[in-house]
């Protein structure tokens, strides 16, 4: 397995919220770990809890109505039981965030410049001079040109495209150890989609930097991640290396999200499947295994009252669930889902990356 | 022309090249700002005329070509002649010289009042919006009760309390005129928290103090410049009517509100009485309300560069 100690380790982290609906479990017991060098996704759809899960790292979720509970190690740090005033320390230094909407994540105010400065001349004890040659230094390194003579422009003179890579230069600025990237390119089309996914895999590989990949696009984790967490009403139902993960799900869910996309080229597949059912609210989750009442591999009365163990199926490959999803059909439903990947040059990738991959399985 | 503004992935030349000193260009804000405001012609008069107007209200007696115990009881009720610009009143004093001496009280009271109510007021909002909850709640029902008071009420309460004067008149407007202040920007302050890029500076490791001075505030700068040139108005009548109920600047200082009251009395033997008083006020009240709209346009980064790109297209080939 990881020959490396991880950098993040995350266990048994729940997050629940006050409501008045009752107590909302946003988060249920995930566990997950991250090496330096290496690309997680976590997978799931809109209230699966993937985005809580990270954002509750260092408390950026509101406490209260928000309770945290587990280990969230970065290093030798847990980061849990720090105060607000603690937790200043570790954001934006050891992690780092991107977030969706590169639109409204840059202050429309403020230079793209002063906004890049800010970070490293509090964190970094950066002069103003030190400050916008390192700010230059990032752009550069994002791929914005002439970016000297960009420091003084505002963000609405951007293109969507180049405000998330000022977006992502302002999470790099104080060197993070993990990038913790939260649907960062869900906003953009395609092409930039791919350019974006090139730079942080490109940062990743000269930084050497632990990337946490938030995402509900399958297309988007087959191009960038080493290994995927599927999370499913608050907890990771499966977890794999993105190539088994593709090859051979085994979790009824899985399956079910693969055989769900439109395979380009398949003439003969006409509708969708579609899982049946909706997600159920976290404030109502159902007994046994929160994904029975939608499981096509529903068994037996079991389903319905004990909650199913995250088990090993093959080395490195776990699931949440009772019954795995025969080989036979979790094959069936991996070639309805050979994607084209976007940014697909990830098998011919020179070999800073296929290092870290191998160092893996 | 002004096509480099548009294409973001284009290279611009650096502006100003020549000018590039070993330290890498910067142009100070202020400056930036100022240009921008200059070229809103509106603005530009509403500048000039306001600091016409704060240099009368410096110098005032030196300026005023009568001084203030001047009367002339024989020229009583005069109209507007060379002698007297602007007439004379009851007592045969030069309305002029009045009016020029009055500035001082008039402007003092609206900037002081409303300075201090601008200050405590978009703190106190800041306070509010920010931190939400009880505090959100006692702040402003607070400020609802200050709110509901009538202003000319609680300038008589403050006057009988500490007497007559221009201090407490201040005092008693800004007291009112606080909780306007606090309502903008609390309101503005609640739509701004919840914005991606505070989320983003704070999941960078930013403070909450950080947060509200840095990003927050420059944010709710333009509703409250607005309602700075809306209240300076405001506070300018506000004044004239506390003087109309004799709790507001006292005889014989000259105040505009105050003229305008004593004048209504003999508005059938002299209407330059009323008329340049009410000039004045309406002068300035008109050239606070085009300065603040020019500063808002001109503090709004978007707006600055199409009037930026417009004005690089009049000048041509400046970079």
């Amino acid at each position: 397995m990881m020959s490396e100690a991880p950098v993040l380790s995350v266990r048994d982290l729940e997050v629940s919220f006050a409501t008045k609906r009752g107590v909302a479990r946003v988060v249920r017991g995930v566990s997950y770990e991250v090496a330096a060098g290496e690309t997680l996704a976590i997978v799931g759809e809109s209230g699966s809890g993937k985005s809580v899960s990270t954002l509750a790292l260092t408390k950026l979720i509101p406490i209260p109505p928000g309770r945290v509970t587990g280990q969230a190690l970065l290093g030798d740090d847990d980061l849990v039981p720090l105060s607000e005033r603690q937790l200043l320390e570790y954001r934006g230094t050891r992690v780092g965030y991107v977030f969706q909407d590169p639109m409204t994540s840059l202050n429309p105010v403020h230079t793209i410049g002063r906004q890049l400065t800010e970070h490293t001349r509090y964190h970094l004890g950066l002069s103003e001079s030190q400050a916008r040659e390192r700010a230059v230094e990032l752009l550069e390194q994002v791929g914005i040109p002439a970016a000297e003579s960009r420091l003084d422009d505002h963000p609405h003179q951007f293109s969507g495209g180049m405000r998330q890579r000022v977006v992502i230069a302002i999470g790099l600025a104080c060197d993070p150890d993990v990038l913790i990237a939260d649907e960062a390119t869900t906003a953009l089309d395609v092409t930039t989609q791919a350019q974006i996914l090139d730079l942080v895999r490109r940062l990743q590989r000269e930084r050497g930097m632990a990337v946490v990949w938030i995402t509900h696009d399958l297309g988007v984790v087959a191009g960038i991640a080493d290994r995927v967490l599927v999370m499913y009403a608050g907890e990771v139902v499966e977890q794999a290396g993105v190539d088994t993960l593709f090859d051979l799900p085994r979790h009824p869910y899985t399956v079910g999200l693969l055989e769900s996309l439109p395979v380009l080229g398949d003439l003969e597949r006409r509708d969708l499947t579609a899982i049946p059912g909706l997600p159920p609210p976290p404030t109502h989750l159902p007994e046994g295994c929160a994904f029975h009442p939608r499981c096509a591999f529903r068994h037996d009365e079991r389903c319905a009252t004990e909650r199913p163990p995250l088990t090993e199926v093959a080395p490195g490959h776990s699931i949440r669930s009772f019954y795995a999803v025969p080989e036979e059909a979790a094959r069936a439903a991996s070639t309805a889902a050979r994607l084209p990947e976007p940014g697909s040059d990830r098998t011919t990738d020179p070999e800073g990356r296929d290092d870290a991959r191998s160092g893996r399985t | 022309m002004s096509d480099q503004e548009q294409q973001p992935t284009d290279a611009p030349e650096p502006r100003g090249a020549g000018l590039e000193q070993p330290e890498i260009e910067h142009r100070p804000r202020w400056r930036e700002t100022l240009s921008v405001l200059m070229s809103n012609r509106l603005a530009a008069v509403g500048l000039v005329v306001l600091v016409v107007m704060v240099v009368t209200a410096i110098l005032g007696h030196r300026l005023a070509p009568y001084a203030l115990d001047a009367q002339d009881l024989t020229r009583r009720f005069d109209p507007p002649s060379a002698d007297h610009w602007f007439g004379t009143d009851d007592l045969g004093q030069d309305v002029f010289s009045r009016v020029v001496i009055g500035a001082r009280s008039s402007l003092l009271v609206a900037g002081v009042s409303v300075g201090i109510s601008m200050v405590v007021g978009t703190l106190l909002g800041l306070l509010a919006g920010y931190r939400g909850g009880w505090m959100d709640s006692t702040l402003m029902r607070t400020m609802d009760v200050l709110f509901a008071f009538p202003v000319v009420l609680l300038a008589i309460a403050l006057v009988a309390v500490f007497g007559p004067s221009l201090r407490n008149t201040m005092l008693a407007i800004a007291v009112v005129f606080t909780p306007i202040f606090a309502r903008v920007v609390r309101g503005s302050v609640l739509s701004v928290r919840e914005q991606l890029y505070v989320r983003a500076v704070r999941s960078l490791g930013a403070g909450d103090l950080r947060i509200v001075l840095r990003h927050v505030l420059p944010n709710v700068a333009a509703p409250v410049l607005v309602q700075t040139s809306l209240s300076l108005a405001f506070a300018i009548l506000t004044e004239a009517a506390l003087s109309y109920v004799g709790v507001g600047v006292q005889p014989p200082t000259p105040a505009w509100g105050s003229m305008l009251s004593d004048a209504q009395r003999y508005m059938a033997q002299g209407w330059w009485l009323s008329v340049f008083p009410g000039l004045a006020i309406f002068v300035t009240v008109m050239s606070f309300n085009l300065l603040g709209d020019g500063l808002r346009d001109a503090l709004d980064p978007q707006q600055r560069s199409i009037i930026e790109a417009r004005g690089a297209g009049a000048k041509d080939g400046d970079a």
